[in-house]
């Protein structure tokens, strides 16, 4: 119905190399994401993106091994901490292919976003005493479903 | 990123996941139902389904309505309609970024 996560590619006739460089560095960042963007490309680095007439967005960069896998978390709400729960985590991946690039990505943690802290505890609470059995069940079902399809 | 985005991710919340799901599946299937008859159908305690209903109610995707001492709960068609549509518009956000990168990467020096 709806996954969890969500998923796009694009083949680019460009190398990786110019690619990675197009999807981390700020001054481009600030062309096909946001209006402005500060990156610190480090694993734990600050971002800070900025929207004209939304208003300024925190992230958390989580992984750079370039010029294959850079992710972030981005937080949903203005003035927050990046945390598990208030961002959803960006993952681009690139792979060479012939003299180009096919670049995915992949945005997942929907299904925790703006939960009210009181309901995340009985749910957790709830999964640790009562499901623990039916997790096998749930989880077959759950495939049977379709679980969390890629979309591309 | 907006007011209004920030409420469909609410309803994106409510539905990404797989109980919950699976209790608007058997709800849509069956027209309306109550907790004690889902509970007969999913591999949960009947407390388990009031918390799920009780996400989804908050989320407006279900509506409640007491018969005598009996609550039966019905889907909001219209709010899960809202909540694929808001997926649509995530979809077409990343498209549309995509696209901005490989123009930059194929025509700039």
């Amino acid at each position: 119905m709806v996954p969890d996560r969500i998923s796009r590619e694009v083949v680019i006739d460009a190398p990786p190399d110019r690619v990675w460089a197009i999807v981390t560095d700020p001054r481009h960042v600030a062309r096909w994401f946001s209006d402005e963007a500060e990156i610190d490309l480090r694993p734990g680095g600050a971002m800070v993106l900025t929207w004209q007439g939304h208003g300024t967005y925190r992230g958390r960069v989580e992984a750079v091994d370039p010029p294959r896998r850079f992710a972030f978390r981005w937080l949903r709400r203005e003035d927050n901490e990046p945390g598990d729960g208030t961002s959803t985590l960006v993952e681009f991946v690139l792979a060479a292919e012939g003299s180009g690039t096919r670049l995915r990505v992949v945005e997942s943690g929907f299904q925790r976003l703006a939960w009210p802290e009181e309901d995340k505890a009985r749910y957790a609470g709830e999964n640790a005493d009562g499901w623990v059995h039916e997790l096998n069940q749930l989880r077959d079902y759950a495939a049977r479903l379709g679980g969390a399809p890629e979309s591309s | 990123m907006t007011g209004e985005g920030e409420e469909a991710d609410q309803l994106w919340a409510a539905i990404a996941d797989p109980t919950r799901q699976q209790l608007l599946d058997l709800l849509l299937t069956s027209g309306d139902a109550t907790a004690t008859a889902l509970a007969r159908d999913l591999p949960i305690t009947r407390q388990g389904i009031a918390k799920h209903l009780a996400v989804l109610q908050r989320a407006g995707l279900v509506e409640a309505t007491r018969t005598g001492r009996e609550v039966r709960f019905t889907v909001r068609e219209d709010r899960l309609d809202q909540a694929t549509r808001r997926m649509a518009q995530i979809l077409s956000r990343w498209d549309a970024r995509l696209a901005a990168i490989k123009r930059i990467a194929e025509t700039e020096p």
